[in-house]
């Protein structure tokens, strides 16, 4: 304990910034007997901590050892079961699901999110905006589970005209990749030039170089048929050593036309990929032009079946089925990134700030590269602050319910142990048991955590 | 220090630049990649800002607009027909009694059992720093650990507890009083251990100061200590505030209907989603937008009682 100063009080201690401490009186001098007076007896404190005591007695410790006990016993708690609800959560399907989720929760959630807010912290220190952007990341922690999770349910939305994630991918992907696909159309049935085949189309006649393929397509929805397509054309004349064609919508409006044949009011289609075929082997490839011609330069001798492969054929890139079995967690990990990623990036930032200068402007000056500096000092330095901000998101991992259980709507695939346990308990599993001892198995996985705290306060003691 | 290195302190400190912030000499080549790596993180946080304000801004868009024309296209058709724009979903939710039931069973809970935390853990946390008892230590010890129980391994005790809590027409499980009180209890370890922290650090000669001159420690309490304490108990208070109105599970688990908060109130309508974005995406957006004005008007103290009470 340390020994109190000398009479008045330092003018600093307004520090805290309260101007209600009443002008101090000078001190009388120091005896025993007002240093006796001066502590205050024992139950006056037990007065004054009364109320927190019953209140965490009586809601939070004696749970723990109800749920304990519990936990031992069956559904209606009349008959001690032993450790089978435990090994009751390491079986069946769902509680299996629910195992493994957890533990990917565990596992990627709060690395993750260190690993972003790390970065972010990095970043922003380099901005003049910075408080701003933290501003930004920082918001949704003031956001409650529930909202975000109606939120990211929108953004999730699987109809790329609906869900922003998925309007990005399709954006994204249609930016870098073939875009132009007739899903559905294909060859008329019946004796004709073309047929289908694994999912393309290839013509039944074979054509030598010199010679022009006509492969006409019915079945196009007009939805599909870019905006640039024209009207079919005949082929442009193969020269020696050249393969030529066209591929078109056979189907002329308001009727009539020859089949088979391009003709007048009948559209070319545009961006598909031909392929001149011999042995199953692909020796030349083209695209067709907007008026649906095509020309294969340097074909060598022989004869060649003109084939459509089959991703000229396949729907449109749709985006991910982000609330599907295998992407669900994966997704609701990605929202809870959105959620937690502003408070490692603030916890984080306040630690980079907390490093001395010295120590990096030595390394520079050492000839360290900005890499190395960070590699080597920054990151052992800040080393306490990334343990607190991963312990602090592993408890906070453990426990997630309501976004698994708003995003995730029940699906079985999203489930996680901390939702089991209210399932289990209250929502129509009717089995108190089994969810005390899932209760258990979280306050279990928690309580490393627990001395983790407990020592971090007595060294601070110290 | 090499000749090299000496040469090139010269052009770095002609620059100036580099001199006012401290910067150890760098040549001109790593200025402009410094330079040119400064932009591109520039424009990689206003990408990742813009990242991080598109799903909220969705939500509000969407609760702006009609169900035909969410269920239509997406949200942001509205830039090429601004005219999509309507609060017609507000309004019609706000005719809705058992959702504005529902705000006012939000604010009937999150007040009091803000309050009740501050009041509490304060009270406790000034005995834990101020106050000598056999036990002292240890006893705040057990609340340190009690920072990261699971609320889980409460809720089945909890309600058998509440269950045989009954007299005179009242039911305790079920009730507002059942969830204040079990938020609470939950907030308090993190509440005296953030109070504790920061009552300890107020300067022993004040204290000291004020038992000679024979004020009681429940005047010195209150007219010292809790002044002082201003800082932290605002960050307590609204840490507080914004987790008791943004719980879901509690609420769940001990509220009844007509109990209970808009966030169980939005979860039972969670059922046909897609087909009631009108009630769902303002209801929502109703739900956060105070915990979101709160965070705004004190994110000092937000951020503070973040860094001060990083595990729980």
């Amino acid at each position: 304990m340390k020994a109190p100063k000398d009479e008045g009080v330092p003018p600093a201690v307004t520090a805290g910034g309260a101007a209600a401490v009443a002008e101090p009186a000078p001190a009388p001098p120091r005896e025993r007997r007002g240093r006796e007076r001066l502590t205050p007896p024992s139950w006056l404190a037990l007065t004054f901590l009364l109320p927190a005591l019953v209140l965490l007695g009586f809601l939070v410790v004696y749970p723990i050892v109800y749920s304990v006990i519990r936990s031992l016993f069956d559904a209606p708690g009349d008959s001690f079961v032993g450790a089978e609800n435990y090994t009751g959560v390491f079986q069946g399907r769902d509680n299996l699901i629910a195992v493994r989720n957890t533990a990917i929760w565990v596992v990627v959630a709060p690395t993750v999110v260190t690993i972003v807010g790390l970065l972010f912290a990095v970043l922003t220190e380099r901005i003049r905006w910075s408080t701003m952007f933290k501003l930004v990341v920082f918001m949704p922690m003031a956001i409650s589970f529930l909202a975000s999770g109606v939120i990211f349910r929108l953004v999730y939305q699987q109809d790329p005209d609906k869900g922003v994630a998925n309007a990005a991918m399709v954006a994204i992907h249609d930016t870098f990749a073939k875009d132009t696909s007739y899903p559905g159309a294909g060859p008329r049935g019946g004796d004709q030039p073309v047929r289908a085949e694994a999912g393309g189309v290839v013509t039944v006649d074979s054509f030598a170089a010199g010679q022009s393929a006509l492969v006409p397509l019915v079945k196009v929805k007009p939805e599909y048929l870019p905006q640039d397509a024209e009207p079919a054309a005949q082929p442009p004349p193969a020269q020696p050593g050249q393969l030529s064609g066209t591929v078109w919508f056979d189907f002329t409006k308001g009727g009539g036309g020859e089949p088979n044949a391009p003709n007048a009011g009948e559209s070319g289609l545009p961006g598909i990929t031909v392929e001149a075929v011999r042995d199953g082997k692909v020796v030349a490839t083209a695209t067709t032009g907007a008026d649906g011609t095509f020309t294969m330069a340097e074909v060598p001798d022989g004869t060649y079946t003109i084939r459509l492969p089959a991703d000229n054929f396949t729907a449109a890139y749709r985006g991910a089925e982000w609330l599907g079995g295998t992407l669900i967690t994966p997704a609701i990990i990605g929202s809870y990134l959105w959620v937690w990623a502003g408070f490692a990036m603030v916890l984080i930032a306040a630690g980079l700030a907390a490093i001395p200068r010295d120590a990096l402007e030595a390394a520079r000056v050492d000839g360290a590269t900005e890499w190395q500096v960070f590699r080597r000092v920054t990151i052992p330095l800040l080393a306490p602050v990334l343990m607190v901000v991963l312990v602090t998101l592993t408890i906070n991992v453990l426990k997630v319910f309501d976004l698994v259980y708003i995003i995730g709507g029940g699906d079985p695939n999203a489930s996680v142990l901390a939702l089991e346990m209210w399932v289990e308990s209250f929502g129509g599993g009717n089995n108190q048991g089994a969810g005390s001892a899932i209760a258990v198995l979280l306050f279990v996985l928690v309580a490393p955590a627990m001395l983790f705290n407990v020592r971090r306060i007595r060294q601070e003691r110290k | 220090m090499s000749t090299a290195e000496k040469a090139a302190k010269v052009p770095s400190e002609a620059g100036g630049e580099n001199g006012a912030a401290g910067a150890p000499r760098r040549g001109l080549a790593a200025r402009i990649v410094g330079r040119v790596g400064g932009g591109a993180a520039q424009v990689v946080l206003v990408l990742i800002a813009l990242f991080w304000l598109v799903p909220t801004l969705g939500l509000l868009v969407a609760s702006l607009r009609s169900n035909e024309d969410n269920a239509a296209g997406g949200w942001w058709n509205v830039f090429t027909e601004p005219a999509q724009l309507t609060v017609g979903s507000y309004s019609a939710l706000l005719d809705k009694a058992d959702f504005v039931d529902s705000f006012w069973n939000t604010v009937l809970i999150t007040v009091p059992a803000t309050l009740l935390v501050v009041a509490i853990a304060s009270l406790a946390a000034y005995a834990f720093a101020w106050m000598e008892f056999p036990g002292r230590d240890w006893l705040f010890l057990v609340v340190v650990a009690l920072l990261v129980v699971p609320v889980q391994v409460a809720l089945i005790p909890v309600a058998k507890l509440y269950g045989a809590i009954e007299f005179g027409g009242f039911q305790m499980f079920g009730s507002v009083t059942g969830v204040v009180l079990f938020h609470v209890a939950f907030g308090l370890p993190f509440a005296i251990f953030l109070l504790r922290n920061f009552f300890a650090a107020i300067p022993r000669d004040l204290l000291e100061a004020a038992r000679m001159d024979g004020g009681s420690e429940w005047t010195i309490f209150r007219r010292v200590i809790f002044p002082l304490g201003g800082p932290a108990i605002a960050s307590l208070g609204i840490f507080q505030f914004l987790w008791v109105w943004n719980d879901l599970l509690v609420a769940l688990v001990f509220a009844d209907t007509e109990a209970q908060p808009m966030t169980k109130w939005l979860q039972s309508q969670m059922r046909q989603f897609t087909g009631n974005i009108d009630v769902l995406a303002p209801g929502a957006f109703l739900s956060l937008i105070v915990p979101l004005a709160v965070f705004f008007a004190f994110q000092r103290y937000f951020v503070q009682g973040v860094l001060a009470g990083s595990v729980k």
